[in-house]
């Protein structure tokens, strides 16, 4: 079964990337506010009106 | 103080909108077909490119790639240019990964047709294919990524994070499971043999459900579902949980399509208790998705979008739960080689991805069209 280890080294090393975003998002404070983020992505921005042709 | 203007490119977002649709029906009419044949076989009209075992992959590789891909990249495009308050980093490179996936798709229809395969499960296309999908997966990557590093808001909602995994995960499956040999433009054989190919299969197998179908269509929820419902998701904190739950746990439950094969024992035993622990996430996943309606249940009444949401959701839920009872050996030898395989896979597919992409289409189409 050697191909278990390539398939080991290929999964260890995406959960390795994974493990450093996760520490980084940590880090820069990703996760600190679990409260407006939630709220925050209801809000967009008014499309801008076009501007009248009458220049 | 100069306010700075920009605009979002919702021409892209209508391009794979369309493509959704499109192939949404080519795709459920092979499968209709092909599952006609089951008990009429003589609606393959005897012909070789229409019996089932060329409908089949057809059917399967449309709707994954074609219908659902199309789903999650229109999706996508709409809500992370809106989550980082950007436009898309390239338009170009935009219209390169449009175009270059519904050629793959062509490609794809035309070689599966005509009994070119590799002959492994949802990766049944030749080399020059693959290699022309990793090409297309890269620029979307780099347009993904162009836009998450040019992005106006510095935090990245739970949906990003989705988004990023599928485009990580998705790429290292394809190119591990996709090393082959060519011996010709359209024959190559696989550089794994016998049980080892099949682990390295269905290791990419399981996980091109996890990573192409779950991941970006559960970013796709956690948008979506809020924004049609106009209420905050239910826990954030949650929705965190279960996506890092999820990344570091889906990855090692490929064996449990292996069980009863020549696979060694405790990589079939290592493969259910993964698919037991996703149980967890996968239910706070749902449950974070259902909640977010308390309250709000008089819009489901009046909103397609919300019904769809909700069928959607509990599907999420249902084949989640499935899946792992599926995996334990003493059920699985009653269930497999059964058409309860097939059902649950259309739990996920139909009822949990299909009603997720008719959600977020009846959800943009009107934005997108209108006025």
């Amino acid at each position: 079964m050697s191909v278990i280890l390539i398939l080991l080294i290929a999964s260890i090393s995406v959960a390795g990337i994974f493990l450093f975003a996760f520490l980084w998002g940590t880090k820069t404070g990703q996760f600190e506010d679990d409260i407006s983020p939630a709220s925050r992505i209801l809000f967009d921005d008014k499309p801008a009106q076009p501007k009248p042709n009458n220049k | 103080m100069q306010v700075e203007k920009f605009y979002y490119d919702n021409k892209i977002v209508k391009a794979f909108g369309i493509a959704t649709i499109i192939f949404g029906i080519v795709g459920m009419l092979a499968g209709l077909w092909a599952a006609i044949q089951i008990y009429y076989p003589a609606i393959s009209l005897n012909l070789a490119p229409t019996t089932f075992g060329r409908l089949r992959p057809l059917h399967t590789n449309a709707i994954i790639f074609a219908f659902v891909g199309n789903a999650s990249f229109a999706g996508i495009y709409y809500s992370l240019q809106r989550l980082l308050k950007a436009r898309m980093f390239s338009d170009k490179l935009s219209w390169i990964h449009f175009w270059g996936w519904q050629l793959i798709i062509a490609a794809a229809a035309i070689t599966l047709l005509l009994g070119i395969t590799t002959g492994k499960e949802y990766a049944e296309l030749e080399w020059p294919i693959d290699i022309a999908i990793t090409l297309v997966w890269v620029i979307f990557g780099i347009n993904m990524f162009g836009t998450i590093i040019k992005r106006r808001e510095k935090h990245l909602y739970v949906a990003i994070w989705f988004y990023i995994a599928t485009w990580v995960t998705v790429a290292m499956l394809h190119i591990v499971n996709s090393i082959e040999i060519p011996v010709s433009f359209l024959k190559s054989y696989s550089w794994y043999a016998g049980v080892q190919d099949a682990l390295v299969q269905w290791w990419y197998g399981h996980n091109a459900v996890a990573f192409f179908l779950t991941t970006p269509v559960l970013g796709l929820m956690y948008y979506f579902l809020p924004k049609a419902a106009n209420r905050p998701v239910y826990s954030y904190r949650l929705s965190i949980i279960h996506f890092w739950a999820l990344i570091f746990i889906y990855i090692w439950a490929g064996p449990h399509h292996l069980l009863y094969t020549a696979l060694p024992d405790w990589a079939q035993s290592l493969g259910t208790v993964f698919s037991i622990m996703l149980i967890a996430p996968s239910w706070g996943g749902m449950l974070n998705g259902l909640f977010t309606l308390r309250g709000a249940w008089d819009k489901v009444r009046e909103d397609p979008v919300l019904k769809f949401m909700v069928v959607a959701v509990t599907c999420y839920g249902m084949s989640t739960l499935e899946g792992p009872l599926l995996s334990l050996k003493n059920e699985n030898a009653i269930s497999h080689f059964s058409d309860w395989t097939i059902a649950h896979v259309h739990i996920g597919g139909l009822g949990w991805n299909g009603f997720i992409a008719f959600a977020i289409l009846y959800y943009m189409i009107p934005k997108n069209v209108g006025h």
